[in-house]
């Protein structure tokens, strides 16, 4: 049998220390552990009850206090200060409330590198995959057990190759490839495996592209989203880290699960209905859906290329919102914010009427931020849409590009963007 | 070593995502399960935390889990007295908390399972299987590699590394 393997059998089995393959149990290495004010308390629990005493490698362990930012009760604002506390005793990276979202500080801080291996106790970890790591998400009890002995036992997934092909058609968002995608895997259709993108047209998605699709990946369960790394990779990693990456490519004569093929000339925009990110539908189909409340943000929908999309789109339409509708901006992390303060992008939103809110999770899990009133619409950039997702059991929450959302504010209604001004 | 469990079926449907478990914004108040608990699959089903009893066991169709990796989705159940979750499928970081925490996941086929049926699952090293009282019928449960079995024995990874840490420091090794 021949060895050829995918990138997530060579990045574990090199983590692992040997030769690995689908369907393996492996104990690796890891190279970064994430957790959250929403997960690592819990870790903080589970460390103790391990009768753990110290961090294995204090380095390789980030925190961000993101999805209670900022905390909207003496009880969340507890969770932080026992993660605050653990985290200066063990010399941990903390990240702030207002800092931002653990995985889009994760990627823009060099945290993670192209070959790494990340687990976050946050099923959004795969974001990290489209630097071309093995980024997955866990448990609290996890990253206890990986902050303890430095490793984490992994199932060395099959992979599912996605095949980018086609001319862009216009018009079409990294969004919606991503909502496509996870429409044709389906809820479980990548569940245990990893997802490896290739295909002549992955070198036009740029890197904030290609953390969308990597992001809604585990929409479709995948353990994993991983783009090979390219010039694109090397351009956004250059600066942001001293570390060399090591690029991981497939084998030739790898063997695939299956190989799924997205064809962006003949893709178009989508959006989820409620309440599942897989229950997907042409744009067009949702068009006139009256909308009360726009929400453009999240680890999904949160970086500067988003909210300068969904600016080009309210100008166009007039910079005015339609009445009765509340626009909720949350920058994913500070960089992000604190570019969109210098290049004027805030003041415009602040103008049209946008609420502008801490750097973090905000409104996505209703933790904290902006809750939906009884019965309302919202229109979403996030990932999720699931019933009370938001906090609010009677709204219902549609899962759109930045465009759409941004179309949506100036209507009142699902609107094609391509039809604004 | 075969455990067995007898309990009652409490019947799910397909794509049980996290969230519907345990809403997030419950967490805003507590992380502690023995609170979350009475809120226990409240979106589908508001009476479901105040029916459940201990030895109750969850079946659910596919994807069970499915949405955010949230370790307290695992740990309400077990906080309810529930020690196994029968499914057609599970979403990854649940079948993977399941086991770091102790909680039984069986995955096969669930279809001829009704709420209240009284089902005896027999879990072995080799052998995984789901009897149903109502008609006899035994169906056979995906096999688990023998590492998750030790963790699941241990009660939990806390269990499997106080083992594992108490191992090295024991002086006959
Ligand atoms: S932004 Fe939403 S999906 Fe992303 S980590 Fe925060 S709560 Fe999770």
């Amino acid at each position: 049998m021949s060895n050829a393997k995918t990138i997530s059998e060579k990045i574990l089995s090199q983590h692992a220390g040997k030769d690995a393959s689908a369907g393996d149990v492996v104990v690796c290495d890891v190279d970064l552990v994430l957790g959250t004010d929403a997960s690592a308390p819990m870790a903080i629990d589970y460390f103790e009850r391990m009768n753990g005493e110290r961090v294995f490698h204090p380095d390789r362990v980030m925190f961000a206090l993101d999805h209670y930012a900022p905390p909207s009760s003496p009880k969340t604002a507890g969770f932080h200060d026992r993660v605050r506390a653990f985290a200066r005793q063990h010399r941990v990276e903390l990240n702030e409330v207002g800092a931002g979202i653990s995985h889009q500080i994760a990627v823009e801080t060099g945290r993670v590198v192209t070959g790494d291996l990340v687990i976050g106790a946050d099923s959004h970890t795969v974001t990290a995959g489209a630097l071309g790591a093995f980024a997955t998400g866990v448990g609290s009890s996890d990253i206890a057990a990986a902050m303890i002995t430095g490793k984490v036992w992994l199932r060395v997934p099959e992979t599912i190759r996605v095949e980018i092909t086609g001319q862009r058609a216009s018009g079409l968002t990294a969004k919606d490839i991503a909502l496509g995608l996870v429409a044709e895997l389906g809820p479980e259709g990548a569940n245990y495996q990893a997802l490896e993108f290739h295909g002549e047209a992955l070198g036009t998605l740029t890197v904030e592209e290609r953390l969308v699709i990597a992001n809604l990946a585990v929409e479709a369960g995948a353990k994993a989203a991983i783009v090979p790394h390219d010039e694109l990779t090397a351009a956004y990693l250059a600066g942001r880290t001293d570390r060399q990456p090591v690029s991981v490519e497939a084998d030739h004569g790898a063997r695939y699960a299956r190989t799924v093929t997205v064809d962006l000339s003949a893709s178009t925009p989508l959006v989820a209905l409620p309440h599942a990110p897989d229950n997907v539908v042409a744009l067009d189909r949702a068009v006139g859906t009256p909308i009360q409340m726009v929400f453009l943000g999240t680890c999904t929908g949160g970086r500067v290329s988003d909210f300068h999309a969904a600016l080009a789109v309210l100008e166009r339409g007039g910079g005015r919102l339609a009445p009765g509708v509340q626009l909720v901006v949350t920058p994913a992390s500070r960089e992000v914010y604190l570019h969109l303060v210098a290049d004027g992008t805030l003041a415009k939103f602040g103008a049209i009427g946008a609420v502008i809110t801490t750097p973090g999770c905000g409104a996505c899990c209703g933790t904290s931020g902006a809750i939906p009133g009884d019965g309302v619409n919202v229109l979403s950039t996030a990932n999720r849409n699931f019933n009370a997702r938001m906090g609010n059991a009677t709204a219902s929450i549609y899962l759109a590009s930045p465009e759409a959302c941004a179309a949506a504010a100036v209507t009142g209604r699902i609107t094609d963007p391509a039809s604004i001004g | 070593m075969t455990r067995e469990i007898v309990g009652r079926a409490r019947r799910l449907g397909d794509d049980i995502n996290t969230d519907y478990i345990v809403t997030s914004a419950r967490k805003r108040d507590s992380l502690d399960e023995t609170v979350l608990v009475r809120y226990l699959l409240e979106t589908l089903d508001p009476e479901f935390a105040a029916s459940v009893r201990p030895d109750d066991i969850l079946v659910a169709g596919r994807n069970f889990g499915c949405g955010s990796a949230m370790e307290i989705a695992v740990t309400v159940i077990l906080a309810a007295g529930i020690r196994a979750v029968v499914a057609q499928s599970f979403a990854r970081t649940f079948y993977r908390n399941a086991i770091n925490n102790g909680l039984i996941p069986i995955e096969c086929d669930t279809e001829n399972i009704a709420e209240g049926d009284t089902v005896t699952i027999r879990f072995g090293d080799d052998r995984i299987e789901v009897e149903n009282a109502r008609d006899g019928f035994v169906v056979v449960g995906r096999p688990m590699p023998p590492f998750m079995h030790d963790i699941l024995k241990a009660g939990g990874l806390v269990g499997y590394l106080r083992l594992a840490a108490s191992e090295m420091r024991s002086p006959t090794r």
